[in-house]
């Protein structure tokens, strides 16, 4: 796309200003994105970006929907609320650990560790809690205190004495396997008290209805107000915004899921803390990421690291920070994992976990290649690796056929990622 | 040479600059005043680059002295040139993908109220600055990624405005360019030049250096080859002053503009 630079400076405004642009429509560049005024120009530019290879969460939602119907028909008790809630309990674990991942995909770059950083967060939660009789709050603090250490150890060695990510985090993933069977030392496995603070994490319901409508009240008036107020301010500065409309269809939408979600977990327990948890920590590293000076850095690291240094970061301190916050998550989401199962034992953050975090984010829609993604894909994706799990467990498929299909959903997800940046990539927008 | 009775705002004298036995830049002067375009061309290797590196503190420089409007300072990192008001947009243009305009034009410096990100305020003053250099892009919402060579070239450039620098070099900003997209890069230049910002313009291009530039200071391996204005020489002048190829009439007139600034 190119500039007519032959017209006046003063039809600039009318770029994206609807008003303008229908003012000034002849002297306008008819390459330039012109977007038409109120709803059916946001049907216009969502055709567009569709075109261009822009979908966004689009097929994972529909990967989603289709994965429900097929188990629905297989098995009637999938989209039970008993079924919903449990999933939905189970899946918080490996999605914090999936938040993580994506602040370092962002980077451009992979933790390998996360696995076993998480079985380790477990572990000495364990020891210090149970073992040793600390303060369960305590405990708890330190151990992810333990996930951010080790990840900002991971950090140092990448930023600092520049060992790629990939080995650095291979190490890890053996030294912290290694170090968690150290501190469990010869038991193997220590039960947690079932009414302690970490088995509340993913036990606890809140039983009254008002707390899951509640919240759904909260999220969806939350979006809306401040859609609004942050659109009254760019129409007082005149700068583009939505139209309300748009706004008014995207909070409709918002409640319509939150609503139906509530419903769901009412008809069984009740909203389930670890999911409070979880929704918020979401709300949280979205804001982070996107509001924020910090997650400007990182997404300009994502992008080109050369930029990023000349434009003043300090990229050192900012690539430490991510694997520190990947640690973080990774033992937040291994106390969860070792909540449900209300104990730390040997296998703790072995097995699939570390490919199904990974695969969360990835699925959920974050790029492989750096700079692009939300930490809501990381939900996108836990939620269709649990589904799969759950869905073939109703159907008594043991877990090499289980393994076999979320391989399979990974390697579609990563094709359409591939196929899209190709079409993303002639429509100029890669 | 015609002598401008304003100070320069930049002034290098006896610029020397060594890196282990090669001897790149030998005492090397060059002026640039306010509202002036100085282009600065030479063979591959002449020392153009390293002289731009000096100046905007990549490499300090060994001997010789650099004068801000007239006082003499040390430039010996990026930051001291930034505080100075010297701004440098490389040929690789530094911007990110995947960040759209706004967030480009404002990395690193971006404007927060209460911690957070004041996208409104960015995106307005962006529009107004993009609006006063009359650049004219798609949109201030969309990646760098989606923009054409030109545009990102002339964000780049724009960027470099944001901190309202008295001196803005730019380093081969038309090459690759296309055609009209050139264009555009000059009419930003001339647009620079319009609003009292001193250019250093490095080029290849002696088209592009006849149309935008007002003097053309010549340097060939390391050495001053003489500064010209541009409206009265004519370009087979400043080739053979890069080139070196022949001792005439222009190398001879070459040696004397040097001995003039040198006094």
């Amino acid at each position: 796309m190119s500039i007519d630079k032959t017209s006046t400076p003063a039809d600039e405004s009318a770029v994206e200003n609807p008003e303008a642009a229908s003012a000034a429509v002849t002297v306008v560049d008819p390459r330039l994105l012109v977007r038409e005024q109120g709803f059916a120009g946001y049907l216009g530019e969502f055709k567009r970006k569709m075109k261009s290879g822009d979908l966004g969460s689009i097929p994972v939602v529909v990967g989603l929907v289709v994965i429900w119907l097929i188990f629905q028909s297989l098995n009637s008790n999938f989209l039970t609320a008993g079924n919903l809630s449990d999933m939905s309990v189970a899946m918080v674990g490996t999605g914090m650990i999936a938040v993580g991942i994506v602040f370092v995909l962002l980077l451009g770059e992979i933790d390998l560790s996360v696995g076993s950083v998480s079985g380790v967060a477990g572990a000495v939660f364990a020891v210090l809690a149970v073992n040793q009789g600390m303060n369960e709050w305590l405990a708890f603090v330190l151990a992810i205190l333990t996930g951010t250490v080790a990840g900002a150890l991971h950090g140092f060695f990448f930023a600092k004495i520049g060992v790629p990510a990939f080995a650095v985090t291979l190490a890890g993933l053996l030294f912290w396997n290694g170090f968690m069977l150290q501190v469990l030392g010869d038991n193997g496995t220590i039960n947690l008290d079932s009414e302690g603070v970490v088995a509340k994490l993913t036990s606890y319901y809140f039983s009254d209805v008002a707390a899951a409508y509640g919240l759904a009240v909260v999220v969806t008036a939350g979006y809306f107000l401040s859609a609004y107020f942050g659109n009254r301010r760019r129409e007082a500065v005149g700068v583009p915004s939505r139209p309300l409309s748009e706004i008014i269809a995207r909070t409709v939408l918002l409640a319509v899921l939150a609503f139906a979600v509530a419903i769901v977990f009412n008809q069984y327990k009740g909203l389930p803390l670890a999911v409070l948890i979880f929704v918020l920590v979401l709300l949280l590293t979205d804001f982070v990421l996107r509001r924020t000076a910090y997650g400007r850095k990182v997404f300009a690291l994502g992008g080109s690291v050369e930029a990023s240094r000349r434009a003043g970061i300090n990229v050192t301190a900012v690539r430490i920070s991510v694997f520190a916050i990947s640690g973080t998550f990774a033992a937040l989401g291994g106390l969860f994992i070792a909540s449900k199962i209300a104990s730390a034992n040997q296998g703790a953050g072995a097995g699939d976990l570390l490919m199904n975090a990974i695969a969360a984010a990835v699925i959920g829609g974050t790029s492989l290649f750096g700079g692009r993604g939300r930490t809501w894909n990381a939900l996108l994706g836990v939620m269709v690796i649990i589904s799969i799990q759950y869905g073939l467990a109703l159907q008594g498929v043991a877990s090499p056929v289980q393994y076999m299909i979320t391989g399979g959903v990974l390697l579609v997800t990563v094709v359409i990622d591939a196929v899209t940046r190709k079409t993303q990539k002639t429509a100029g927008r890669a | 040479m015609v002598h401008v009775s304003a100070t320069p705002v930049l002034a290098l004298r006896g610029v020397s600059k060594r890196f282990g036995a090669v001897q790149a830049l030998t005492d090397v002067e060059l002026e640039v005043h306010a509202g002036e375009v100085v282009a600065l061309v030479g063979d591959n290797g002449a020392g153009k680059s390293t002289l731009v590196k000096t100046i905007a503190g990549v490499h300090p420089i060994d001997e010789g002295a650099i004068e801000w409007d007239g006082k003499a300072v040390t430039i010996n990192k990026p930051h001291d040139a930034q505080n100075l008001g010297i701004a440098t947009v490389y040929q690789d243009l530094a911007l990110c993908d995947n960040i759209d305009v706004v967030g480009n034009l404002y990395l690193g410096r971006e404007i927060r109220k209460r911690g957070v990100l004041d996208e409104v305020e960015m995106e307005r003053r962006s529009r107004e600055l993009l609006d006063t250099l009359s650049i004219r892009i798609p949109s201030v919402r969309i990646p760098i990624a989606s923009l054409s060579g030109g545009q990102r070239q002339v964000v780049a450039i724009a960027r470099s405005m944001l901190g309202e620098p008295k001196l803005v070099i730019l380093d081969e900003p038309t090459a690759a360019l296309g055609v009209e997209q050139t264009a555009q890069v000059l009419d930003l230049v001339e647009r620079l030049r319009e609003r009292g910002h001193a250019v250093i313009l490095i080029s290849h291009n002696m088209a592009d250096v006849k149309a935008v530039a007002d003097k053309v200071a010549v340097l060939r391996l390391g050495r001053n080859n003489g500064v010209f204005e541009v409206k009265s020489t004519s370009q087979e002048e400043i080739i053979s002053a890069i080139t070196g190829a022949t001792d005439n009439a222009v190398t001879r007139r070459a040696a004397r503009t040097t001995g003039e600034v040198q006094k």
